[in-house]
């Protein structure tokens, strides 16, 4: 079994989101959610992130931070977008200056809808999420045992 | 040094991650029901642990790799010649060393948090180390020898003989266990000005290896704060020392962080004003030598 499953640390970025996902992810980390209680831990830092969390529907600025704390990320990782923005842009996918949705500059694993998503629903999410984290972690031991062969 | 504090030393080697996980897993508990949660599992240490050690590992030098080796290494050693029962002063400079390790594996990686962070330790050593060494001398005042075999059986009025010195050290011991409000070279919560302050930049079996020298770190402590109580028995003994390293828990979840110049300031005078003042008057409380 893998141990990533125990222990998910997040990364959570907003991209150009309205603040209104940010607060609703915030809020699983409160007393009533606890998400600490499923191992999950919210690091403020790539290198130690086993997930990541993005907000918002991405403009030209972020997409350069977005893209810059994917790299900085170990494998093995995953993606999970939050809120409608995340998905396709949202509300404000009309927008002149915003690329509408997360998949349009990293690959995304988790769509969590909504306006706000909720959170039941990001924790859902995340809970998904592990089960693609535990398929990469095995298919990256698989690579390194053959680059050591 | 009999065949039991051979085996206490091999049992520390062994089974000292195990312990030192176990405390964390319990302050990671207290923590969150202090905050009316329901906090994680006891184990969730062990599996941070295993988990980083699924994960790739990116390496910023290889130096820091050897520097994270050293810090262990000399965790280790320290912790081994604590349970031997052999010379104090020897524990207290291989932790040392162990820390300035710690501190160049920081530096090594060249971020500029992981500078900030191992600049901030070492400030956090200048702050914690007077008082340490005294708690040696308080030991070797009382008992006639830095041997802690000796010190094990010191007389029974030691920690009234050395009240102010516990004081002291208790003091200290928030800013070895990086409680807040010292926290300030490696913060918990990572979404801060420092973001994780020493081990920014470490990551998968290199954070591995600093969380598991941070167990050691744990079981060391509380051996030395067994030691201010240790004449007293086992059964006594340890139950007062394991109150007392949960009592951080709850300075750690009441406090606001100080910033370095403060720390220093605070606990120099803390240094000051229980440690010196107590070596000064331990001629005239008598001492058993
Ligand atoms: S999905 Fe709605 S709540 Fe979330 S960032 Fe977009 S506009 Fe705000």
């Amino acid at each position: 079994m893998s141990f990533l499953k125990k222990s998910p640390w997040v990364l959570h970025y907003a991209a150009t989101s309205c603040n209104g996902c940010d607060i609703e992810l915030l809020a699983c980390l409160t007393p009533l959610y606890d998400v600490e209680r499923l191992g999950i831990v919210n690091t403020g830092n790539p290198k130690h992130a086993d997930i990541f969390l993005v907000t918002g529907s991405v403009n030209e600025e972020s997409r350069k931070v977005v893209e810059n704390l994917y790299a900085q990320m170990p494998d093995p990782k995953v993606v999970v977008a939050i809120g409608a923005c995340a998905l396709s842009g949202g509300i404000f996918r009309d927008a002149y200056n915003v690329y509408g949705g997360i998949d349009q500059v990293l690959p995304v694993d988790v769509y969590v809808p909504g306006c706000a998503a909720r959170p039941e629903a990001i924790i859902d999410g995340v809970v998904q999420a592990l089960g693609i984290l535990e398929e990469r972690a095995k298919e990256r031991k698989r690579q390194r045992r053959m680059v050591r062969a | 040094m009999s065949a039991y504090t051979w085996w206490l030393a091999i049992g520390f080697l062994v089974l000292g991650p195990l312990v030192g996980a176990l405390l964390a897993g319990i302050d990671r508990i207290l923590t969150a029901r202090m905050q009316s949660r329901k906090g994680p599992p006891l184990l969730q240490p062990v599996y941070d642990v295993l988990k980083l050690l699924e994960k790739d590992t990116l390496v910023v030098t290889h130096l820091q790799s050897l520097y994270l080796w050293g810090f262990l290494f000399f965790m280790l050693i320290s912790g081994f010649i604590l349970f031997l029962g052999s010379d104090l002063l020897l524990s207290l400079f291989a932790l040392t060393v162990s820390g300035i390790f710690l501190c160049l594996a920081a530096y090594s990686t060249n971020s500029p948090y992981s500078n900030i962070g191992s600049a901030r330790e070492l400030m956090l050593t200048m702050a914690y180390e007077p008082m340490l060494i005294m708690v040696a001398l308080g030991f070797f005042l009382v008992s006639g020898s830095f041997r802690v075999s000796d010190i094990v059986q010191g007389s029974p009025w030691q920690v009234l003989q050395l009240g102010g010195i516990l004081i002291g050290f208790l003091f200290v011991l928030t800013i070895k266990l990086r409680k807040s409000p010292f926290d300030l070279s490696a913060s918990h919560h990572g979404h801060q000005e420092l973001v994780k302050g020493i081990t920014t930049d470490l990551s998968g079996t290199d954070l591995a290896l600093v969380e598991i020298g941070h167990w050691y770190e744990n079981v060391i402590l509380l051996g030395w704060l067994y030691l201010f109580f240790a004449p007293w028995g086992l059964a006594v003994a340890l139950p007062i020392s394991i109150v007392l390293f949960f009592a951080e828990v709850l300075v750690d979840n009441t406090h606001a962080r100080l910033t370095w110049s403060s720390a220093l300031r605070v606990s120099w005078w803390v240094t000051v004003l229980f440690g010196v003042t107590n070596l000064l008057v331990l001629p005239l409380i008598g001492h058993s030598s």
